[in-house]
């Protein structure tokens, strides 16, 4: 008897991997970082995380019903949470739910739909989404709370919660926000103080500042699950810091009262984040090799530019934003070498 | 340039290799089917014409179907002659074809073989005939002729010859199989190669895993009178056995894009072939047969087995206690670059190495594809070095200038890529689209160019035409000018003559006729 088989073009071997996968490995990978933030600066960043997702998620389906899009495969394949999850770690812990709002309807509707949705998106969402609401709400995103160490009367869930949902910083807050380290170091440096005076304020602990630095450290380990899970190479998180480490070290060398260590450098501000979880977002990188070492450099280097000559103390996301730009261009001047040729 | 050390290559996979459950028992011939299909179209190029007719009695191992400058077809049993006429033939089109349907009599009566009788005092071209006639074609999967392969080698300077006995794909174990059974055979058929290519020494590449095989091969190796036979293992990393890979794998060279391993002064051929090529100049028997692997999920009792060509799948599948009630797809070669067939009434022929039959947990749901992420892995592991992405988007719109100088021709299909997506898109199936595309596109342009070429030719000619009436015009009317002139001065020595006769003296007939002649 003659049988009948369904016929499917070759490989005929299960897929090991899928997009949801991948995005979810990212969020595994984001959460010792998330729960170090928690630890030092309160539960805020949990409430942030929350609700920017649940705004993400919102937009998402609106624009992919609107785009005539089917919404489960698009939906459960994370990549709208992820945006949200790294945009919520950029903010304030205390900022207000429209802020959220906001970025979310400029991460998912501008920078992603707009463009064409999953895979299609010129710059990165999530630093697309805080640039808007850093250049739109200085005030608000500049109001950063220490570490609960420092502070006289730390913030629990419920203080958050009210800080968040009341929609404008409450009056006690003024109170307890204080300049983050890298505010103090520029501000420091621009008036003429030298580096050990600077560093003498609480603020800031061995490497960076005080708590901050740990939560880098988190974000590291976190990037080394993604190296090891091969979700990532390891081209732009070495060339990133490779870079900060490089570039700061002359300047460093040549006035060491005038100018923070290297690895201040990189365990300050978004660095290490940016190294192993943004500046590594493949849609909007470079895909050769050569061209993420390049992409990597690119945002070390322009990001130790702002900070030291720009008018933000950490410029990680303009950084991005700049070689989200320049990506194209270098990948078609990095092209591998094809076999035999 | 040392055979010993190893070298590796662009990209791969590591994969799991599914081999040993089709290597627990020896091999065997499976019975007698009832009856035989037997396509002659089996190798690059085109069908065979067959040298017999509709109810003609054959002998085992007689010439059915011949095609220069393809491989020979042979009768695989003695039988009748029941039909010749369009059948599945086992080809990746899923196409019907010519095939010569043969019904065994059960009494194996071969033909009266003729070996070479002294191969080693044998002219090159003497083993290379020998090769041709008994249909030898390329046995691990690509059945490129064997004869033409040597002939090419033999035009060049080749001082390699690389056995592949690398089997790569996942499943497959026949070459593994044959290397363990007949070890002595296949160092033979190396030796022939090598005489007949005039190549100075062999590199019998295979898997770091095989132990057995290495052990076996070496001895047969050192036991055999001619020198310089090499047997290296090579670690197990998908495409290692192909042609391209496995040449830089075991020199550190890479064969030139567009270009073939004698372009470095290598030639690879499989082990099996190795093997027929000892059968056929040794005792004369044709490629009739062939070690099959019949595996996978969907199978009761994977083994291999020694097929005839042109035994259905289904009496393999029959021969190895049946499907598994689960299985659902049914392959000929491994599970990353072998084609699906609709049916198991189609036969074995030359290419098939492997017969896999999976169950729906195996494969990929089709139909389940997002956009692409950039993720770069197909980059990562192709080993080409190409960029899958770039050349999805490419031949998704149509951009086939581009498709070309980003490589697409030099993409071999491995398949890779298309199980590393995250995104699980069919790269392949879009790579074999382009480069069939890009084929007819190519072949339209040649037209194209032809009739421009022949349009200019008949434009030039035209104007030729045209120049030579002009010129053919202008000569008959200076001539026809001349004669004008020259009727003038018939009318002038006329009217001298008249003038002439008027005063009475000699008339000048020379003068006209002179005028006449001129």
């Amino acid at each position: 008897m003659t049988r009948q088989f369904q016929v499917s073009g070759a490989p005929h071997v299960a897929p090991r991997t899928s997009v949801a996968l991948v995005m979810l490995q990212v969020l595994i990978a984001l959460a010792p970082g998330v729960a170090a933030h928690a630890w030092y600066f309160g539960p805020g960043i949990l409430i942030q995380i929350l609700l920017a997702t649940v705004f993400a998620l919102l937009f998402e389906s609106l624009m992919l019903r609107l785009r005539n899009r089917p919404l489960k495969p698009f939906i459960n394949d994370f990549s709208a949470v992820v945006t949200a999850v790294l945009f919520a770690l950029c903010i304030p812990p205390q900022a207000p739910w429209w802020i959220s709002c906001i970025g979310m309807l400029f991460a998912i509707v501008f920078a992603k739909h707009l463009y064409g949705g999953l895979g299609q998106n010129v710059f990165n969402p999530a630093m697309v989404a805080y640039v808007v609401v850093l250049i739109s709400f200085p005030q608000v995103m500049t109001a950063w709370l220490p570490p609960a160490s420092l502070a006289e009367n730390s913030l629990g869930l419920m203080d958050s919660l009210v800080s968040i949902l009341g929609g404008q910083p409450g009056t006690g807050w003024d109170a307890i926000s204080r300049a983050t380290p890298l505010d103090l170091l520029k501000n420091g440096i621009e008036a003429g103080q030298v580096m050990p005076d600077i560093l003498r304020s609480p603020v800031f602990g061995v490497l960076g500042g005080l708590g901050w630095e740990w939560v880098a450290i988190w974000f590291g380990v976190g990037g080394l699950f993604l190296l090891y899970r091969r979700v990532i190479s390891w081209h732009v998180p070495v060339s990133v810091i490779g870079s900060v480490l490089l570039f700061s070290l002359p300047f460093w060398l040549l006035n060491p009262e005038g100018n923070p260590m290297p690895l201040q450098h990189v365990f300050s501000g978004a660095i290490l984040l940016a190294a192993f979880f943004i500046a590594t977002d493949p849609v909007s990188g470079c895909v050769s090799n050569t061209g993420r070492l390049v992409f990597g450099a690119g945002v070390g280097i322009i990001t130790l530019v702002i900070r030291r000559w720009g008018g933000y103390p950490d410029g990680v996301a303009f950084a991005i934003l700049l070689m989200n730009m320049a990506a194209p261009l270098i990948d078609r001047y990095t092209r591998p070498r094809m076999y035999g040729e | 340039m040392k055979g010993s050390r190893i070298h590796h290559f662009h990209g791969g996979l590591r994969l799991r290799h599914n081999k040993k459950i089709s290597c627990q028992v020896p091999v065997e011939r499976p019975p007698l089917p009832e009856e035989l299909t037997v396509p002659l179209l089996q190798h690059a190029g085109s069908a065979a014409s067959p040298l017999i007719r509709v109810g003609d009695t054959v002998l085992k191992g007689q010439p059915i179907g011949f095609c220069e400058p393809s491989a020979a077809v042979h009768s695989p049993v003695s039988g009748t002659v029941m039909a010749i006429e369009d059948r599945p033939m086992s080809h990746p089109s899923g196409l019907p074809g010519p095939c010569v349907v043969i019904k065994p009599d059960g009494r194996e009566q071969w033909v009266e073989l003729q070996p070479v009788d002294d191969w080693l005092n044998a002219s090159p071209e003497q083993l290379i005939d020998q090769i041709q006639h008994c249909g030898l074609a390329g046995l691990g999967g690509a059945v490129f002729p064997t004869h033409a392969k040597m002939r090419d080698a033999r035009q060049r300077h080749i001082h390699t010859l690389i056995l592949n006995g690398a089997e790569c794909e996942p499943y497959i174990s026949c070459d593994e199989m044959l290397m363990r059974e007949q070890p002595d055979r296949i160092i033979l058929g190396a030796r022939i190669l090598r005489r007949a290519m005039g190549a100075e020494r062999v590199l019998v590449a295979i898997e770091d895993q095989m132990g057995a095989v290495h052990h076996a091969l070496s001895r047969a190796a050192a036991s055999s009178e001619s020198k310089n036979i090499t047997v290296v293992k090579v670690p197990m990393i998908y495409p290692e056995g192909g042609e391209r890979q496995l040449v830089e794998v075991l020199t550190g060279l890479q064969v030139p894009a567009g270009g073939r391993p004698s372009d470095l002064g290598m030639v690879c051929q499989n082990v099996a072939t190795a093997a027929a090529v000892a059968e056929a100049v040794t005792e004369g028997k044709p490629l009739i047969e062939r070690y099959v692997t019949v595996t996978g999920n969907g199978i009761a009792q994977p083994r291999n087995l020694l097929a005839l060509f042109g035994t259905p799948f289904s009496h393999l599948v029959e021969s190895c206690g049946g499907y598994k009630p689960d299985v659902s797809r049914l392959v000929v070669g491994g599970p990353m670059m072998g084609f699906p067939v609709a049916t198991d009434d189609n036969p074995v022929v030359k290419a098939s190495n492997c017969l896999l039959a999976l169950t729906a947990d195996d494969v990929r749901e089709p139909q389940a594809e997002m956009p692409c992420i950039r993720c770069g892995e197909c980059a990562r592991v192709c080993p080409a070095s190409l960029l899958p992405q770039q050349l999805h988007l490419q031949v998704r719109n149509g951009l086939w200038d581009a498709a070309g100088e980003y490589g697409l021709s030099a993409c071999i299909e491995c398949g890779c890529c298309d199980l590393i997506c995250p995104s699980h898109i069919p790269l392949v199936d879009w790579f074999r689209y382009g480069k069939g595309e890009m084929r007819t596109r190519e072949r339209e342009a040649l037209a194209s160019e032809q009739a421009r070429k022949r349009f200019e030719n008949r434009e030039a000619r035209l104007l030729r035409r045209k120049q030579e009436r002009a010129e053919k015009m202008a000569e008959r009317k200076k001539a026809l000018k001349s004669k004008t002139a020259q009727q003038d001065r018939i009318q002038a020595s006329i009217t001298r003559a008249k003038s002439r006769v008027a005063t009475p003296a000699g008339n000048d007939p020379s003068a006209t006729g002179d005028g006449k002649n001129q």
